[in-house]
């Protein structure tokens, strides 16, 4: 993980000092709420339904056992004590008074950690793969040019005022788990055929209103390029997004009525002119930023222990090892996943408690490092295979050991109507319904990979469109009403789900989860067919039919 | 509203000239767009300086053939969350290398002036008193530039390089207990 | 965002203005002397285009201690007990639905 140097720490100080000003001037009415609220989002501070949020960076999703144990501090001392993990690898507190936010972004300053351009009209969290770095299938670590342009666009003084919010994720993978086809700019790290390593970039992707998949506009832009080429798209989209409309604002607007190559011709035009000047990145620069990324020294282990062999006889314990623990690109290490999707729970939450007790097991097990993944999961990157029955034992005593990671009951779920101002409907009681019906974790498995993606607005926080199954909550007269899709994915092979039928009142939208879930079980070619692989080849149809046939 | 120039509030020798109305002689001017590009010819000999002040939705290139002459180019900030000037302001300097007064107009408030400042802005017309009488202050609240402009600040990209690759990991003492 | 002397008003049940104190962001209402209060009970009551008007725009003047404000429906039961008159409303006034982690 990136170790802030002298530069960093600074910056995130100036900032808290700056912002405690502004909030200053704000409280003596000095500055209009119209002046100051621009200013706060750019520092991560929304207003909600019932206070302040405070959403805050995990840069890339990688958190150390200090700055975790700082979050839990800061839920404690100036929230309710737990904390919510974002589909962007953020967390949000929900209860921070406005009065009390500069001495909790001081306390966060300490361990490095900030709300930096977590909301408004600038560059948001630069997120990869919660398995970067560590991940078998990846050609190298894409965080450290998720760094290189995280600095590159904080406090950028011609970027900060953008016509919308704009996203950037990277993926170093041939299996892409970044989503980076939703994104305004995606980068896909790749070996062209001389070998070489360079960035796909797409443009254009994001959800909402207007869903769209990102478009390649470089199959292969060289490293040395990426600062640049990546300014030069910006500087198109500050200049040509729109600003006339807030629902059209976003550069997938703009690539769409250009037209995707019409739009690449007039990037390349304007990268031509700065391709070869400062931001042009050499040895040096890149030299500089990896050797403040540090990496566990791994013990010389070999796979399966006999620790590991003895702890399979215990069935509990397997049926764990099986769903929440994947391979590591080190030998005798594993990657594991920690749900915080336990059985009526809020999707994404965890208590201050369990922040605590989850920092001192990564300091245990995982060389101080955690994980924060876009499904709202966390995970220990670098555990030796020896101390996993060990390590489970400690997580089932905390809750966060169930075993549904990537089931059914393993929901993504944005906050919905319970928190967020923006919602037309709740999101997380759904959640909690249909974690409820599929309780029984036989049944969970039978169903195999199922991803629900839970949205209580067309804002699409919970990434409703590219979900297995994606529920939408909107309102009909009054009431909370859910719009169902299938057949959306995340991945490199990244869809839009298709819309099954009219939206369903609150009380039966988990039934139609039920039914579709029946549904699977009696189309699906093969045990080992993927729901959405099922949907891909029958089609939406034979679900509607089964679905709608008593409604 | 106050013009700040060289960090000081100073008075405002240009006058704005309307769209058809006649431009005095002898006279510091800022003119709109379609009069700068229609009048080139014969305001080029001006005695006194011309400016113009350029809308935030049309190329600055245009202006390319005019820069060495012109005194002022004016920019505009409808509001100010609309932040294309700032790209226009970065092409004039650093593209067009445009070494007259570049001037912020419209909602210029206090906690965007260090932004203008690094972008290229050497004067602002700050919309509120207070937050001209702050301009110093305001354009000295970071130290630290993560990327480079054109306005001469040292940005990390540049200082790291000198230094070569460094950076100490912080103590765990650091961390003090709420 | 539209300015709340814009938005087309039309009041056809009771009303109360609502808005987040600018402090804490609390949930708060607009009583009939002109203060903020976290007790719907004692919230300025009205049943009119022109009175829910008025009551608006002295409340939206207030920039100091409260921000986006706005008309919020009321029920009022039988015994003249004045409640959320919506689903967003209730979760405003009580709370979210749901118990936060580590309580069911």
């Amino acid at each position: 993980m990136y170790i802030y140097d002298e530069f960093d720490r600074t910056l995130v100080d100036e900032r808290v000092r700056e912002f405690r000003d502004q909030v200053a001037r704000r409280l003596s009415g000095e500055l209009t709420e119209e002046e100051f609220k621009p200013l706060r989002l750019m520092n991560g501070v929304y207003l909600q339904l019932h206070a302040y949020m405070l959403r805050i960076a995990i840069p890339y999703g990688t958190l150390s056992s200090h700055q975790m144990r700082m979050l839990a501090h800061v839920a404690q001392r100036y929230d309710r004590g737990y904390g919510h993990f974002t589909t962007r690898q953020n967390i949000q507190f929900n209860w921070i008074k406005l009065e009390e936010l500069p001495d909790a972004m001081t306390d966060l300053a300490r361990a490095g950690l900030h709300g930096m351009q977590t909301s408004g009209n600038c560059v948001r969290n630069i997120t990869t793969d919660q398995w970067a770095g560590i991940a078998p299938d990846e050609i190298e670590d894409p965080r450290i040019w998720a760094e290189l342009l995280r600095q590159h666009l904080t406090l950028h003084p011609e970027f900060s005022f953008l016509p919308r919010k704009f996203k950037v994720a990277l993926t170093a993978s041939t299996h892409d788990r970044a989503a980076v086809k939703i994104h305004d700019i995606g980068l896909r790290m790749h070996r062209n055929g001389a070998g070489e390593t360079g960035f796909e970039v797409m443009v254009g992707g994001g959800l909402g209103r207007t869903p769209f998949l990102g478009k390649t506009i470089k199959p292969f832009l060289p490293k040395r390029d990426l600062l640049s080429y990546v300014e030069a798209i910006m500087r198109m989209y500050n200049q040509y997004g729109r600003r006339d409309n807030i629902y059209k604002a976003r550069i997938k607007i703009l690539v769409h009525e250009l037209g995707t190559e019409k739009f690449a011709r007039e990037v390349e035009e304007e990268w031509q002119s700065i391709k070869d000047g400062v931001l042009a990145l050499d040895h040096a620069v890149v030299a500089d930023i990896a050797a403040r990324f540090r990496y566990p020294g791994y013990e010389e282990l070999a796979d399966n222990p006999p620790e590991l062999a003895k702890a399979r006889e215990d069935a509990r314990f397997r049926t764990w090892l099986d769903n929440s623990v994947s391979n590591h690109k080190v030998a005798g290490h594993a990657i594991v996943t920690l749900s915080l999707k336990p059985e009526d729970g809020p999707p994404g939450d965890a208590t201050a408690a369990q922040m605590d007790a989850i920092a001192e097991l990564a300091d245990r097990y995982s060389y101080g490092e955690i994980r924060v993944g876009h499904e709202q999961n966390l995970a220990l990157p670098h555990v030796a295979q020896r101390d996993l029955h060990a390590l489970w034992r400690a997580l089932d005593e905390i809750g966060v050991a169930t075993p549904n990671v990537n089931l059914i009951s393993d929901i993504i779920a944005c906050p919905g109507l319970d928190y967020c101002s923006l919602a037309n409907a709740r999101s997380i009681p759904v959640a909690q319904e249909i974690t409820r019906r599929f309780r029984n974790l036989d049944v969970a498995r039978a169903l195999g990979r199922l991803h629900i993606n839970i949205s209580g607005c067309i804002n699409a926080c919970g990434h409703h469109h590219i979900g297995h199954i994606g529920i939408l909550g909107v309102e009909k007269n009054g009431e909370e009403y859910y719009q169902v899709t299938i057949g959306g994915r995340a991945d490199e092979r990244a869809e839009l789900g298709t819309i099954l039928g009219p939206a369903v009142p609150y009380g039966e939208i988990a039934d139609v989860v039920e039914d579709i879930a029946a549904a699977y079980l009696e189309l699906r070619a093969r045990p080992d067919e993927l729901f959405v692989d099922t949907v891909k080849r029958v089609g939406v149809d034979p679900f509607k039919d089964r679905v709608y046939a008593a409604r | 509203m106050p013009l700040v120039k060289a960090g000081h509030i100073v008075e405002d020798r240009f006058v704005r000239v309307l769209d058809d109305a006649p431009v005095p002689e002898g006279v510091a001017v800022i003119l709109p767009a379609a009069r700068l590009l229609a009048d080139a010819r014969d305001l080029v000999l001006r005695q006194a300086p011309t400016g113009v002040i350029w809308p935030n939705d049309r190329k600055v290139a245009e202006l390319a053939p005019y820069l060495d002459w012109i005194a002022v180019v004016a920019l505009v900030f409808p509001n100010f969350r609309d932040g294309r000037a700032y790209s226009q302001a970065r092409l004039l300097r650093e593209r067009h290398q445009f070494r007259g007064e570049l001037r912020a107009t419209g909602q210029v408030l206090r906690d965007q002036l260090l932004f203008l400042h690094r972008a290229g802005f050497d004067a602002f017309e700050v919309t509120k008193d207070a937050d001209a009488a702050a301009f110093a202050e305001a354009v000295r609240r970071y130290s630290v530039f993560y990327q480079p402009t054109g306005d001469g600040r040292t940005s990390t990209l540049t200082a790291r390089r000198a230094h070569g690759a460094s950076g100490t990991a912080p103590s765990p003492s650091e961390y003090v207990a709420g | 965002m539209t300015s709340p002397l814009q938005q087309k008003l039309k009041v056809t049940g009771p009303v109360v203005v609502t808005a987040n104190r600018l402090g804490d962001g609390a949930v708060v209402y607009r009583s009939a002397d002109g203060s903020w209060t976290e007790d719907l009970a004692a919230a300025a009551v009205v049943t009119t285009t022109p009175a829910a008007i008025e009551l608006l725009t002295a409340a939206a003047s207030d920039k100091l201690r409260a921000v986006d404000v706005y008309v919020a429906p009321v029920e009022l039961t039988p015994q003249q007990q004045v409640l959320p008159g919506n689903l967003r409303e209730r979760i405003r006034f009580y709370g979210p639905t749901v118990a936060p982690p580590g309580e069911s």
